[in-house]
C-alpha cells in the first residue's frame, strides 16, 4: 500500500528526515515511536503534503502511485488521511458544512454524486457513534472553542467519514486524559479492517495499549533506528529515549 | 461649486415649504448655508484623506423627481425583499416611496411604519418628527449631512411605542433604476424606538442598473428609548459605478441595546460614517460590519463610539476581503470622557487580502480620559492562513475550493453576529454568490 525508500525531506534547508525507509501493506498498523525533535511528525506532514517541506531525496509510492508527484487534495481523493497533531481551527465554518465539502470533493473525485445535507446527515449518523459524540457538534464551527480532546476526537470522526485506506495518526494521544485516549483508541480499532492501514505516531507507549501495533518503529534524528514487534514499545518504555540514543550514536559509528 | 446646490436648493425650498412642517424650514435652511460656507471636503481632511470625494463634487447631479417608479415591477424586487410577506417593507425608486411595491405586513398596535415625504405633508407623526428629525445627525459633522438635511424628503419612518415587541423586522429597500443616472438622491430615515421595547430593521440600498452612475447620500437617524433593543442591519450593494456617502447616527439610552451590522459590497466608492452615542448608563452598542471589494472599488468605514458615561459596554468587529486592486478604509474612533468610568469597550478590525493589488488603510483611535476602564483595539491585515489552507487540502478539497471555503468562513464568522436567521441566510448567500464570481 504504502512503499517509502531512503525519504530525506526539511524545512528552510535543514535535513530533518535523513532517510526512512518503511513499508506498510493493507491490514497493518504501525507504531513509529522516538523523541522530540527525532523527524515523527516531518514524516507524517511530509506524506500529506505540506507544502513547507521539501523533498530532497527518496522515493514515496501510495497505491501505486508516485506520491510526492501528488498535490495534498490528490493524496487524500487517493486514500490518504493525516490525523493532525494541532487540528486546525476554523471559526466561521460549521463542522457539518466543512465535513460534507471535505466528503463530497472525495466522492467527486471518484466520479460519485454529491450528497445533499439531508443524505449526509444519515452517513454522520452512523459516524458519529464511532466517536460516541451527539450530533450537536456538528453545529460548532470546525475545532473552533473545542477542547484539547474534542479536537482529536473531530480528527477521528473525519477518519470515520472519509474512509482512507491509510490513515497516519500524528500523536492523536498528546495531552488526552485516559477516558478521551480510550475513546479514541476504540474509534480507531472500530475504523480497522483487513483492507485499511494505520501509521500511529506517539512519543508514549501509552497509546499502544490501546491500539495494539504490528510493527513499532523507533525514529532517532531522522532516521528509523530500529524496528520490531509490539514488544519493543514497551522496551522502549522500560530503558526511556535515552537507550536508543546511544543505539543511535553505535550505528552511526 | 456649492453655488450650484444654493441654487437648487432655492427652486426645491420654494417647493416644499407649502407642503413640509413649518419647524422644517428654518432647519434646512441653515443647512443649506452650512453647506454653502464649508462646500465639500478635501482630501486634505484628515477625515477624508484617504476617501477621495472629488468625482461627487466636481460632478453636476440632477436632484428631485427622478421619476422609474412606474418602471419596476414587484417581481424585480424580489432579490432584494427576503421574501417575507409578514415583513413591513416600504420601497423607494431612486428616492421615492413606491407604495404600489410595498407591503404593509403586520405590525403591533400603535407601531408607525410611514414613508417621510407623507408624514411631513399630512402631518402624521407630527410630534415625533419634530422632537426627533435632524436633532441627532449634526449639520455641522459632515458636509454631506448637510446637504441631505436641506434636502430631505423622503426615507423610512418607524416609530415604536413604548412596551412593544416588532415580531418581524421593518425593511427599507432603496432602490435605483437606469433613470437614476447622473441623479443625487438624498434618503432620510428616522427610527424611534421607545422604551421596554424591541425592534428590528434592515435598510439595504440595491440597484436595478448595475452599471448606473449615480450619487445615493443617505442619512439614518437612531433613538432607542431605555431598555430597549434594537438590531439594525444595512446592506449596500449600489451599482459599482455609484456613489454612496451615509451617516447613521445613533443614540442609546439607558439599559439598552443596540446592534448594528453593516455590509458593504456595492458602489465605485463607498463611505460609511456610523457614530453610536451611549448616552447614558449602562447601555451596548455592538457593531459588526462586513465589507467585500473587488475592481476599482473603494470602500470606507468611518466609526465613532461616544462613551458619556459609566458602565457602557461596546464591542466593535468588521472585517474586510479585499480582491482586485480594490482599497478599504477603517477608521474606528473611541471617545471616553472622564465621567466614563467602568467603560468596556473593545475594536477589532480584520482584513483578508486576496490580491497584490489590494490596498487596506486601517486605524484605530482610542481617546480616553477615564482611568478606570478596558479599551482595547486590533487590526490585521493578512492573507488566509497556509496551515488552515493545508488542512481543507488534506481532507481532498482542491485548493480554489479551500480557499473559498476558508474566505467564506472568515465573513461567515462575523455574520453569525446578526441574530435574525433570515437576514443572517440572505447575507451568507450574498457572500457566497460574491465569492462564486456570481455577483
Amino acid at each position: 500500500m504504502l512503499e517509502i525508500k531512503d525519504l530525506h525531506a526539511g524545512v528552510a534547508g535543514k535535513e530533518i528526515l535523513k532517510g526512512i525507509t518503511l513499508t506498510v501493506n493493507p491490514g497493518e498498523i504501525h507504531a513509529i515511536m522516538g523523541p522530540n525533535g527525532s523527524g515523527k511528525s516531518t514524516l507524517a506532514q511530509a506524506l500529506a503534503g505540506h507544502p513547507a517541506f521539501e523533498i530532497t531525496g527518496g522515493q514515496v509510492r501510495f497505491e501505486g502511485q508516485d506520491l510526492l508527484d501528488m498535490q495534498p487534495e490528490e493524496r487524500a481523493q487517493a486514500g490518504l488521511f493525516l490525523a493532525f497533531q494541532y487540528p486546525v481551527e476554523i471559526a466561521g465554518v460549521t463542522n457539518a458544512y466543512f465535513l460534507r465539502a471535505a466528503y463530497n470533493a472525495l466522492r467527486k473525485a471518484r466520479g460519485e454524486e454529491e450528497l445533499d445535507s439531508m443524505d449526509f446527515l444519515d452517513v454522520l449518523e452512523q459516524k458519529l457513534k464511532v466517536v460516541d459524540w451527539e450530533p450537536e457538534i456538528m453545529h460548532r464551527a470546525v475545532n473552533h472553542g473545542f477542547s484539547g480532546g474534542e479536537k482529536k476526537r473531530n480528527e477521528i470522526l473525519q477518519l470515520a467519514v472519509l474512509e482512507p485506506k491509510l490513515a497516519i495518526l500524528d500523536e492523536t494521544d498528546s495531552g488526552l486524559d485516559i477516558d478521551a485516549l480510550r475513546t479514541v483508541a476504540q474509534g480507531v480499532n472500530q475504523l480497522r479492517r483487513p483492507d485499511n492501514a494505520f501509521i500511529v505516531i506517539t512519543h508514549y507507549q501509552r497509546l499502544l495499549n490501546h491500539i495494539v501495533p504490528d510493527y513499532v518503529h523507533v525514529l532517532s534524528d531522522g532516521r528509523m533506528v530500529m524496528s520490531g514487534g509490539k514488544d519493543l514499545a514497551l522496551e522502549l518504555e522500560a530503558r526511556g529515549y535515552e537507550w536508543v540514543d546511544a543505539q543511535a550514536e553505535a550505528l552511526t559509528k | 461649486m456649492s453655488e450650484s446646490y444654493v441654487k437648487e436648493f432655492e427652486s426645491f425650498a420654494g417647493a416644499t415649504t407649502a407642503e413640509g412642517p413649518e419647524w422644517l424650514e428654518p432647519v434646512r435652511r441653515a443647512a443649506m448655508d452650512h453647506f454653502a460656507r464649508t462646500g465639500f471636503p478635501t482630501a486634505r481632511e484628515e477625515e477624508w484623506r484617504f476617501t477621495p470625494v472629488s468625482p461627487i463634487a466636481q460632478a453636476t447631479w440632477r436632484s428631485g423627481g427622478v421619476g422609474g417608479i412606474e418602471d419596476v415591477a414587484r417581481e424585480q424586487l424580489t432579490p432584494f425583499v427576503f421574501g417575507h410577506s409578514e415583513w413591513c417593507t416600504l420601497v423607494f425608486v431612486n428616492g421615492e416611496y413606491a407604495p404600489a411595491l410595498s407591503s404593509p405586513g403586520s405590525l403591533p398596535e400603535g407601531v408607525l411604519v410611514a414613508n417621510l415625504a407623507d408624514a411631513l405633508r399630512n402631518g402624521n407623526g407630527t410630534e415625533i418628527l419634530e422632537r426627533h428629525l435632524t436633532r441627532y445627525a449634526r449639520i455641522e459633522e459632515s458636509p454631506f449631512t448637510a446637504l441631505n438635511t436641506a434636502f430631505l424628503r423622503d426615507g423610512g419612518l418607524i416609530h415604536v411605542p413604548a412596551g412593544t415587541d416588532l415580531p418581524h423586522p421593518v425593511n427599507l429597500v432603496f432602490v435605483t433604476t437606469p433613470d437614476a443616472a447622473g441623479a443625487v438622491i438624498h434618503p432620510r430615515n428616522l427610527v424611534i424606538v421607545e422604551r421596554n421595547s424591541r425592534a428590528s430593521l434592515v435598510e439595504s440600498y440595491v440597484t436595478l442598473a448595475p452599471g448606473a452612475r449615480y450619487w445615493t447620500n443617505p442619512v439614518t437617524e437612531v433613538w432607542t428609548g431605555a431598555n430597549s433593543w434594537v438590531e439594525h442591519t444595512r446592506i449596500q450593494r449600489e451599482s459599482e459605478a455609484a456613489f454612496h456617502v451615509a451617516t447613521t447616527q445613533v443614540e442609546v439610552s439607558r439599559d439598552s441595546h443596540y446592534r448594528s451590522f453593516s455590509m458593504a459590497m456595492g458602489a465605485n466608492l463607498a463611505r460609511h460614517n456610523l457614530n453610536a452615542r451611549l448616552g447614558d448608563q449602562n447601555s451596548e452598542a455592538l457593531l459588526y460590519g462586513l465589507y467585500i471589494t473587488h475592481g476599482n472599488q473603494v470602500v470606507d468605514n468611518h466609526t465613532v463610539l461616544y462613551h458619556d458615561h459609566p458602565n457602557c459596554h461596546s464591542w466593535e468587529v468588521y472585517k474586510g476581503i479585499l480582491d482586485g486592486h480594490s482599497h478599504a478604509v477603517f477608521n474606528g474612533k473611541v471617545f471616553v470622557k472622564p465621567e466614563a468610568q467602568k467603560t468596556d469597550a473593545k475594536q477589532t478590525n480584520r482584513n483578508l487580502v486576496l490580491s497584490d493589488h489590494a490596498k487596506v488603510d486601517t486605524k484605530p483611535q482610542l481617546e480616553i480620559f477615564a482611568d478606570d476602564v478596558r479599551c482595547t483595539h486590533g487590526a490585521t491585515v493578512g492573507q488566509l492562513d497556509e496551515m488552515a489552507l493545508f488542512y481543507a487540502q488534506s481532507r481532498g478539497l482542491p485548493a480554489e475550493e479551500a480557499r473559498r471555503v476558508l474566505t467564506y468562513a472568515f465573513a461567515a464568522e462575523v455574520i453569525d453576529e446578526v441574530s435574525l436567521q433570515p437576514v443572517r441566510d440572505e447575507l451568507n448567500r450574498l457572500v457566497l454568490r460574491r465569492l462564486n464570481g456570481e455577483a
